[in-house]
């Protein structure tokens, strides 16, 4: 092994029922390196990471660690952080039931002369380490009182804290604003500086090119190669994903057409819900896709989840194609054909042990009543049809759907409303932790659908993407609908509509 | 930096467990004063009745608290029982017996555990065929009820018969005769038991850890816990309290029967709930268990004292209580989300 080079994985192979995983894939991560692991959703790198922490248990090939002579294996967690991998997940794994301090000490908690654990000693490290970070909080109470983005923080000094060699980050920044995402990255190049090597997972094609001194790129589970940052800009990156080259991005193409004389499908006036939106109005017409904009907690999710039932709105009326309606809760959504898919998809979208037909059918069965079940035969049809239509990439169709890729469960959920006959859909950050190709896949999705007749509210973060895909945007800022833009969408208007600048 | 620490959610339920009690027995004591429930004595018979059922009702908050049951303890208590009373009936030694029920009770635990935490089996279905097994033992050693007196043991009689006299609190009855106020051993052995745990759950690796797995076993697992050990941990600790709620029981029952302490897991796993444990793990806390089984105990009583009321009142007054605690908790719990969001 080099002489600069910690950590070494040589064809790592691995398969799960029915998918080759990984097929001889190798890593390199060098001493003080921040290293970028790329790969669309499915590529393969959530599991090459569980096979460097021992939670998953891989066929063959050898990981090597500079120091240790022989071939590391590691058989759980515990074994990964005892050569130094530490590893922080998307997913923040920590427990919100016990205190800031106790989720960075657990499991190593400095002991009093009498065996017993030392709060009054680990309360006090804790604090001085968060506050070294740069984060603000008690850390003798609970971490549930806490938001996620301080969760997140909370699970990578945890991480920082145990004197890793190799510290694995796995979209640590999908739940974090630019500022904490900011401060991350800071500690991630003090760390970087002190001699630890990064391993850092992300979808955002910016925080790669901002942080990272290499990258290694996986596709369909084989390693597609390793290259330092000056030597692949952003277009070969996306190539090198993909396994195709850039132009299915530029090819997309809305509908510009004037909507004004359209059928109205949903005409809010006055709908407000107490403590998250404040009164507003809204026009969707036929065919359009409508964009909200705003900063997370604006009241995005809010507005529509309102409009939805999911939250039952306070004031104000709601017309569903010029025909008033009560809507007190989801179910009277969707039998006016209405369908929502919510941001948090693992909490409030899939149902991960049934099969992807039992997803799809789902809405299908709830607006037709438990009484009357759709034929096994229909099911299945309805099921492959949106496999294809949709190209879902699954096993097969009675496969769990917690098997499939993010970007995947996301098309399966989509598929559902579809399958409804929905003629509102509700998009909440569909394209969220969901890489590149996917994601121009789905927003393609949603410029088709448009053209289909659909009317379609178009929630997200990527203000480009919003742009390519949507007619005439609504934007919100604390709780409120500020501004409605139509016509040419750029993306400087947006952004001084969202951040409240001049008009 | 310090912010202003606001009051848990937890602590304040806890709280609220501890003014129940006070309300329910300063009740007792305003409605029953006369027929003697305003003595200190009254209060010290609810935990010498109830001696057993803390140590007993500890055991199953550890378990608890890992997001586990046991419902095998009730049955376990009864084998214990006639362990202990057949034993000494054959000559048997007092502390001879003990020994073996303690050691049982760690095999018992060592068992239920290894299935629970090692082959992932869900702990009710564990600890159910658990209790079918202890209950059939007990049959099997003997079907008959087996009463323990001085000839059967003068040891084990003596100690149950043993009055801990206490300096304070005592009064003068009616016929001019000062009554001094005791305990029994089993109360001493139910409040060490009380404050081990108590200081274990709060101080050592093992107490914290019981909370972490039951907050989120993935996240346990994740930051380096051995979650499948902790659980058999729990369920051995679990089992060997509840032996030692089982001698605690023998002392006063002195009397080893087939249908002793049925539905005993009932009123240690209701004693938990009451005294602030969730059934989903993570949060609880002894002394709210503590309270829990006083709060039981206390009920019983006001019912023993009016004398009129039929004896399953106390079940009904649970059920409300239970009843109660369960909406209170999920109050909080729709608040706290309330909070963060």
């Amino acid at each position: 092994m080099d002489k600069d080079v910690i950590l070494t994985a040589r064809g790592i192979t691995m398969t799960f029922p029915g998918v080759k995983a990984l097929q001889n894939v190798d890593l390199t991560l060098r001493k003080g390196e921040i290293h970028a692991l790329m790969g669309e959703n499915g590529a393969g790198k959530s599991t090459l990471i569980k096979c460097l922490t021992g939670i998953n248990d891989f066929e063959a090939g050898e990981i090597r660690m500079d120091g240790i002579d022989g071939p590391v294996k590691n058989h759980s967690t515990r074994d990964a952080q005892n050569v130094g991998i530490s590893t922080v997940y998307q997913e923040v794994n920590l427990c919100p039931n016990l205190s800031v301090a106790e989720n960075l000490f657990i499991g190593r908690e400095p002991l009093t002369a009498l065996k017993t654990i030392d709060r009054a000693s680990y309360n006090k490290r804790s604090q001085i380490i968060m506050d070294d970070l740069g984060i603000e909080v008690d850390v003798t109470q609970n971490l549930e009182n806490y938001s996620l983005a301080i969760q997140q923080m909370v699970a990578i000094a945890r991480a920082v804290d145990m004197d890793c060699k190799v510290l694995i980050l796995d979209e640590p920044t999908s739940s974090l604003d630019d500022e904490e995402v900011e401060k991350l990255f800071k500690l991630m190049r003090d760390l970087k500086a002190k001699g630890v090597s990064i391993l850092f997972v992300t979808h955002f094609l910016e925080q790669v090119y901002a942080v990272c001194d290499r990258i290694t790129v996986l596709r369909n589970g084989t390693f597609v190669g390793e290259y330092p940052i000056a030597e692949l800009p952003r277009v070969k990156l996306v190539a090198a994903m993909m396994g195709k080259d850039l132009d299915a991005l530029e090819a997309i193409e809305k509908e510009n057409a004037d909507f004004d004389k359209a059928e109205v499908v949903i005409d809010a006036q006055g709908i407000s819900h107490t403590g998250t939106v404040k009164p507003f109005d809204l026009k969707i017409h036929k065919g359009e896709v409508v964009g909200v904009g705003g900063l997370l907690g604006s009241g995005r999710s809010e507005l529509a989840r309102s409009i939805y039932g999911a939250d039952r709105a306070s004031t104000g009326t709601l017309k569903v194609k010029g025909e008033e309606v009560k809507i007190a809760q989801p179910i009277d959504a969707m039998n006016r054909g209405m369908g929502m898919l919510p941001d948090d998809r693992k909490a409030e979208g899939i149902i991960g042990d049934l099969s992807i037909r039992e997803n799809i059918i789902l809405a299908m069965q709830a607006k037709r009543g438990a009484l009357k079940p759709i034929p096994m035969k229909e099911q299945e049809a309805i099921a492959d049809k949106f496999i294809d239509l949709l190209s879902i990439k699954c096993p097969s169709r009675e496969a769990k759907i917690n098997q499939l890729s993010g970007g995947n469960q996301q098309k399966v959920i989509l598929a559902r409303w579809l399958a409804t006959d929905a003629d509102f859909l509700i998009l909440d950050e569909p394209t969220r932790g969901i890489d590149v190709g996917t994601k121009s896949e789905i927003q393609k999705l949603i410029i088709d659908l448009a053209k289909q007749g659909k009317s379609i509210m178009f929630i997200s973060s990527e203000i480009s993407e919003m742009l390519r895909t949507c007619n005439r945007m609504v934007i919100m800022r604390d709780g409120e609908k500020v501004n409605e833009l139509s016509g040419d969408l750029t993306q400087e208007g947006v952004m001084n509509a969202i951040a409240g600048g001049e008009k | 930096m310090k912010t202003k620490s606001k009051l848990n959610s937890n602590t304040l339920l806890l709280l609220i467990t501890i003014a129940l009690f006070f309300v329910l027995y300063a009740g007792g004591c305003i409605a029953y004063g006369a027929k003697g429930f305003t003595h200190f004595q009254t209060f010290l018979n609810v935990m010498i009745t109830n001696a057993g059922l803390i140590s007993v009702a500890c055991g199953l908050t550890v378990v608890m608290l890992t997001a586990g049951i046991d419902i095998s303890v009730g049955a376990l208590v009864a084998m214990d029982c006639m362990l202990l009373a057949v034993g000494m009936q054959n000559g048997i030694g007092a502390i001879p017996m003990i020994i073996l029920v303690l050691v049982i009770g760690l095999v018992f635990g060592a068992v239920q555990g290894y299935l629970v935490g090692y082959l992932q089996i869900q702990p009710f279905i564990v600890t159910m065929a658990g209790m079918f097994f202890a209950r059939g033992m007990t049959a099997v050693i003997c079907t008959d009820q087996v009463a323990i007196t001085a000839d059967t043991n003068q040891l084990f009689y003596d100690i149950a018969n043993a009055k801990i006299i206490l300096p304070f609190g005592g009064y003068t009855n009616n016929k001019g005769v000062y009554m001094a106020p005791f305990i029994r051993v089993g109360v001493v052995i139910a409040l060490l038991v009380l404050l081990i745990i108590f200081l274990m759950l709060r101080y050592t690796k093992f107490g914290r850890s019981l909370y972490a797995v039951g907050g989120s076993e993935q996240s346990a697992a994740m930051m380096g816990l051995n979650v499948k050990m902790t659980k058999l941990k729990a369920h051995i600790l679990c089992s060997f309290l509840a032996s030692i709620g089982g001698i605690c029981y023998c002392l006063n029952s002195m009397q080893g029967s087939v249908q002793q302490a049925t539905g005993f897991e009932m009123d240690a796993i209701s004693s938990s709930v009451i005294g602030g444990t969730l059934l989903t793990g993570g949060v609880g806390n002894v002394i709210g268990t503590f309270f829990g089984v006083l709060i039981n105990g206390t009920i019983s009583s006001i019912v023993k004292t009016n004398g009129k009321l039929a004896s399953s009142w106390p079940n009904i007054l649970t059920a409300a209580l239970l009843f109660v605690f369960i909406v209170i908790q999920s109050i909080f719990a729709a608040i706290r989300e309330k909070q963060k969001a």
